[in-house]
């Protein structure tokens, strides 16, 4: 337990460096042209939170460190694929690719069809008052860093279970070593979340379900925590995507005696033109929440631990680097505590969101009685 | 809110991966978890039962065991009383035969005797009468003429000493 927790503060302390050598690229620049301006953590946090078509280390603008990504497009004229580095770390709008005759700008993570001109910033896109672009979007199918973080996800739990599948072969049938810390996982999984919600006669065929399920999410949790900047599980539509295989599995399983609860429900007659919709409604609530929980947990969890360690460079550009070094115990060991809270959230969200989809198919596959 | 809208090539990818990943893992990695989990569970269960169906045959053949030495005992028992009894009875039939012949022995005996004596009696009556005749013929010879009237009165006499 100990040697797991000192490996985490290691990662974290790494993450921290990470995020200084990054952060402080604005921070320095904005405190040499105007001191009194303070440093403003909310971009530095959404980019972080937001997904993108490159992995990034460190640097700003054009001094980036990072790993592009191929950018997949599909346009008017047909699928179109180019590598992000093809922007040269534009986010701006302000470089157009051209591909198939047609030209391509990115703001803000997201990729446009460019204008023919450029605006008086050097923009390409055109936005509103409110600083929304209005270009026509082409539809985005690029590996983006959440894909990659999926891929990765999915290597592991490849790598790891096939293994401890062959294992059990080798040491007939005896857990050993990583056998050993996993089994009690997948025991966990199957008696107290599939057994204990779904019942003993039809537990098993929802087993691996819920296996995949609950390691895919509990994988990408612990990725999301790692200094490679990954934020997977707090991506609305990973979550939505879970959710939505939660409600087809539900739905699917469904028997006679779950549909009449819906649509007949036992209730005096005249509750049922109040019932009935209530009841339709809250087949799609019950995964929303799903969708939300796990999205709004892992997310906060992170724009936590970012604000913390902004506190640094807000005390820096409001107080100088003085002030700087005297906040920095305290926003680590604020962040080291919610760092180790957030590896508890990683297991328990991944446990909850596994446990409901449990309790939901088992409520659809329950017999009359 | 870009936050929360979530993108279409991402909703592609994850479901993609999600379910490749589920043929993959269900195939090659549950499956083959799950049978030997369940496999050593059921092999650990079995010989726990086993154990304890041992344990109850022991106890039932040591139950077995000391019933049938019981029974050896109360069988031994009864033989034992029923050969004491039988034993018992012969003696005591054999001495109630013995007591019934000598009686009969001695009743049979004692008529003998009765016989005997009534026929010696008899004899001795005659002997009596013949030499009471005699004595009496040599006593009287002379005095009496008539030979069939003396007869008569001694015969008589004689019947009245009848001996007892």
């Amino acid at each position: 337990m100990f040697k797991k927790t000192s490996l985490l503060t290691i990662v974290f302390a790494v993450s921290i460096l990470f995020a200084k050598s990054s952060a402080p690229a604005v921070s320095e620049n904005n405190s040499e042209t105007k001191k009194s301006e303070s440093y403003n953590p909310v971009p530095m946090i959404m980019h972080h939170i937001a997904d993108a078509h490159e992995i990034h280390f460190w640097g700003e603008g054009e001094n980036s460190v990072s790993i592009p990504l191929p950018i997949i497009l599909w346009t008017n004229n047909g699928l179109v694929s180019f590598m992000n580095s093809e922007f040269h770390h534009d986010d701006e709008g302000h470089h157009v690719v051209e591909k198939k005759g047609m030209k391509f700008a990115k703001a803000h993570g997201k990729i446009y069809y460019a204008n023919e001109n450029a605006d008086s910033h050097g923009s390409y896109i055109s936005h509103d008052e409110k600083g929304h672009s209005q270009n026509a979007k082409p539809l985005d199918f690029s590996i983006t860093k959440s894909v990659v973080g999926i891929f990765v996800t999915m290597i592991i739990l490849l790598l790891v279970f096939t293994s401890v599948a062959r294992s059990y072969k080798t040491n007939g049938g005896i857990p050993k070593k990583l056998t050993g810390w996993m089994e009690p996982l997948v025991v966990f999984v199957r008696d107290d979340i599939a057994k204990e919600n779904i019942g003993e006669a039809k537990y098993k065929k929802f087993v691996p379900f819920l296996l995949s399920i609950f390691f895919f999410i509990l994988v990408l949790n612990i990725l999301g925590l790692t200094p490679l900047g990954f934020n997977v599980t707090g991506n609305i539509a990973v979550t939505l995507v879970l959710a939505l295989v939660s409600l087809f599995v539900t739905l699917k399983s469904a028997n006679k005696n779950y549909w009449g609860h819906i649509f007949n429900p036992p209730v005096p007659a005249a509750l049922k033109p109040i019932m009935i919709p209530i009841e339709i409604v809250g087949i799609f609530t019950k995964p929303f929440a799903l969708m939300i929980r796990l999205f709004a947990n892992i997310t906060a969890g992170h724009i936590v631990i970012l604000s913390l360690i902004s506190l640094i460079f807000v005390a820096q550009a409001g107080s100088g680097t003085g002030m700087a070094w005297s906040v920095s115990p305290a926003a680590f060991a604020l962040t080291l505590f919610i760092f180790v809270l957030e590896v508890l959230v990683a297991f328990l969200q991944a446990y909850i969101f596994t446990l409901l989809t449990a309790l939901f198919v088992g409520m659809s596959v329950e017999e009359h009685h | 809110m870009d936050l929360v809208t979530p993108s279409i090539g991402l909703i592609f990818w994850t479901t993609l991966a999600f379910v490749v990943l589920l043929v993959l893992l269900r195939k090659f990695a549950w499956k083959p978890i799950l049978t030997a989990v369940n496999e050593r569970e059921e092999t650990i269960s079995n010989a726990m039962n086993a154990a304890e169906e041992a344990k109850k045959e022991m106890a039932n053949l040591t139950a077995s065991n000391e019933r049938l030495l019981n029974e050896a005992r109360e069988e031994r028992d009864a033989l034992m009383k029923e050969a004491r009894e039988m034993k018992a009875e012969i003696v005591a039939k054999a001495k109630e035969e013995a007591q019934g012949e000598g009686e009969k022995m001695i009743a049979n005996a004692k008529a003998t005797i009765e016989m005997e004596r009534k026929s010696a009696i008899a004899d001795l009556k005659n002997q009596v009468a013949a030499l009471s005749i005699d004595i009496a013929e040599k006593v009287v010879k002379g005095t009496l003429t008539g030979d069939d009237k003396q007869k008569a009165l001694v015969n008589e006499l004689v019947e009245e000493v009848n001996l007892n």
